[in-house]
């Protein structure tokens, strides 16, 4: 059974759908009020492209989720992207959660980790407290309309110095293109906490052919001390498109470290953004994207400085293969007061392609004296005496370009502490390089 | 077979300017041919020519292994067919691994579905570092990125003793050696002497030749080589230079294409 959301943008509608799935009433009003932003905000613009010109009004209908009995229910494709063994998972198919597992042991240790649905009614005033706290509703269109239809989603809540040793993970995916998929991601780690959430977000590419968009947000609270290590995988068919906005609030000697592989097949608007309020907050953004066929994408990474002797790195890394493009802009902005806050970031293109375009724009933005800042951009095609020197060792070219081509993303890939994405990525990647 | 390797004629240009202007050398399996000359004489060019770097074209002539033209091949078929060159200045190639590198360079030279088992590859490369007195730790550190001068040298050594080359070709393998790692290049070297194994050493000083003693000596200059010899030519340059042999033969400029 499957309830028709016809015009996202429209408030009945929109808080019709949230009361027949049971939503609380504060919710059901911020859908209706997102819904009437969504039909007078407009698009984000992001710096030299021009996202207006994408389809974005495939975002499709809600259809109700049917629960998985067990995961061998998940297509083949899906389910090797569950790291072996896990308890703590949350499966997203469509519109909302199939599967959600949390050990005994971290249940008992006071942590949530569940579907964002669920927690709404769960956990609501837990919930309530941080929702479109940092990303607000009323940014933008995309901000609104996805206040307005978010689903399934996950909750992850980390208790006062509560230490999660094992990676959570998510997988959400999509095999019907008229389905809404909208997840919303949250993660609060309470003071002195410590964690580590995984998702993959892919197309079951054999399912889905027609256009469809992927309007997503993750929010990010580290509280004082505590540490959240992020990292995502997003790999959605060449029909869709995928705008992500990820956004952390960094408070006193936080840490986050967010590693994201923007490996979609369709047009991309990538956003990676840490607000370091505390004092000695500290945040490090790898990035990594491989761009083929006609693929549009916007990648960009942000670091915005309050806390005095805070400290930003961030690292984009992307491959342009075809007639791909790619704008990589990074923004550090160290904010008045600020003192002695470092904030680094590098911007680097391997371009395989004359027709391919690859633009890195860094940008900085002090508005204080007293600290340090660096930044590093290039695009450049592969070294033919790189080549040269491999095959004078009897590698083959397209061996020799490959190793060139991995070993460009390798200082991102390598640094992945979490095993299971690491391979998850090494896959994805190697679909993307070879096909 | 004994290695036989041929070099007829060969000539050489880059930019359209000629380096090479018709060399001719013969290295059979067993022998160790040594280049000298003085700097900008075309040594390192014939190096680069005969392993095919891009920036090279050969206008004439050929360079035969054991009948085959490897002038006609790729520069991947060249190093597969048994020619190695241990370049002056190796690249650097950020994120691969040497031993990654390596193993691909070995696998490269073997059919699918017999590549060498990682435990052998090991035993093998940690093997052959040791020998060259070479810190373990190298096996993990990107190709050649942040290697000093000699331990990058080091390294075209150890490549060379794991891929097993018919015909070894030095280019100026002992520029910024100190006398230790130059010990150490030249026993790895003398190691892989073999009644198989020709190789040609290009050099400008004769000390790299107190430690690797070759059987023929020749001296290259305007793009030729003008005078061969034995071993005793080596050691009556390194006394007196090179202007009695240009004396002799009445070259004023020894260079070629220098503009």
């Amino acid at each position: 059974m499957s309830t028709q959301l016809t015009t996202p943008t429209d408030r009945n509608s929109a808080e019709e759908l949230a009361r027949s799935k049971g939503e609380p009433e504060w919710l059901v009003k911020l859908r209706g009020e997102a819904a009437e932003l969504a039909g007078e905000l407009a698009w984000p613009k992001p710096e030299k492209v021009r996202i207006e010109r994408w389809n974005l009004t495939a975002v499709g209908s809600y259809a109700k989720p049917a629960p998985a009995a067990s995961l061998a229910e998940l297509p083949e494709d899906i389910a090797s992207l569950v790291a072996e063994g896990t308890e703590n998972l949350v499966v997203q198919r469509n519109s909302g959660a199939i599967w959600r597992g949390l050990s005994p042991e971290l249940a008992a240790q006071g942590v949530i980790f569940t579907d964002l649905e669920t927690a709404c009614t769960e956990h609501g005033e837990l919930v309530q407290q941080y929702l479109f706290q940092a990303v607000k509703k009323d940014e933008d269109k995309l901000t609104a309309l996805h206040a307005a239809i978010w689903n399934g989603g996950v909750f992850l809540y980390v208790p006062k110095n509560v230490e999660v040793e094992l990676p959570l993970q998510a997988v959400l995916y999509n095999d019907a293109e008229a389905a809404s998929f909208a997840p919303h991601i949250l993660i609060v780690a309470e003071s002195n906490s410590r964690v580590t959430y995984v998702d993959c977000v892919v197309t079951d590419k054999a399912a889905v052919s027609s256009p469809f968009v992927h309007p997503s947000v993750v929010e990010v609270f580290a509280k004082s001390g505590s540490l959240v290590r992020f990292g995502s995988i997003h790999s959605l068919g060449s029909a869709g498109v995928d705008m992500t906005f990820r956004r952390a609030v960094v408070e006193n000697d936080a840490r986050v470290e967010w590693i994201i592989g923007d490996l979609n097949d369709g047009n991309t608007l990538s956003d990676t953004k840490s607000i370091m309020k505390g004092q000695g907050s500290t945040s490090d953004v790898k990035v990594i994207s491989v761009g083929n066929n006609a693929q549009q994408m916007s990648l960009t990474t942000q670091a915005v400085h309050f806390g005095k002797s805070s400290d930003s790195n961030m690292i984009t890394r992307a491959v342009m293969k075809d007639s791909a493009s790619a704008i990589i802009n990074g923004i550090t902005k160290i904010e008045h007061g600020a003192t002695k806050a470092n904030g680094v970031q590098t911007e680097k293109v391997l371009m395989l392609s004359p027709k391919a375009r690859g633009d890195a724009n860094p940008i900085l933005l002090i508005d204080e004296d007293d600290v340090t800042a660096g930044h590093a951009a290039s695009v450049g095609q592969v070294n033919p005496e790189q080549v040269y020197y491999l095959r004078s060792r009897g590698i083959s070219k397209q061996d020799a370009e490959r190793l060139i081509i991995y070993g460009f993303l390798a200082p991102v890939v390598s640094e992945i502490s979490v095993e299971a994405v690491r391979t998850q990525l090494q896959q994805l990647l190697e679909r993307k390089l070879e096909g | 077979m004994a290695t036989h390797f041929v070099i007829d004629g060969l000539k050489a240009e880059i930019e359209g300017k000629e380096i090479l202007k018709g060399i001719n050398l013969e290295i059979k399996g067993g022998e160790i041919h040594a280049i000298m000359g003085p700097n900008g004489t075309g040594k390192s060019t014939l190096a680069s020519a005969l392993m095919g770097h891009p920036k090279y074209e050969v206008t004439e002539g050929t360079a035969t292994m054991d009948g085959e033209d490897l002038l006609e091949m790729e520069v991947d078929e060249r190093a597969r067919a048994g020619l190695f060159l241990a370049m002056q200045y190796p690249s650097e190639i950020p994120g691969v691994t040497n031993s990654d590198f390596l193993r691909s360079a070995i696998n490269a030279r073997r059919e699918e579905g017999s590549e060498i088992s990682l435990i052998r590859f090991i035993r093998q490369m940690e093997g052959k570092m040791k020998e060259l007195e070479m810190n373990p730790e190298f096996a993990h550190r990107y190709l050649n990125e942040g290697f000093s001068g000699g331990e990058k040298k080091r390294n075209e050594i150890l490549q060379m003793m794991l891929l097993d080359p018919k015909i070894v070709v030095l280019d100026e393998i002992d520029s910024g050696l100190d006398i230790d790692a130059l010990r150490i290049v030249a026993n790895g070297v003398n190691a892989m002497r073999s009644e198989d194994r020709g190789f040609l050493i290009i050099t400008h000083y004769q000390r790299l030749l107190n430690y690797i003693t070759p059987d023929f000596v020749h001296v290259m200059m305007q793009g030729r080589i003008v005078k061969s010899g034995g071993p005793e030519l080596a050691q009556r340059l390194e006394n007196e230079g090179y202007d009695w042999v240009k004396e002799e033969l009445g070259i004023v400029d020894e260079t070629v294409g220098q503009s």
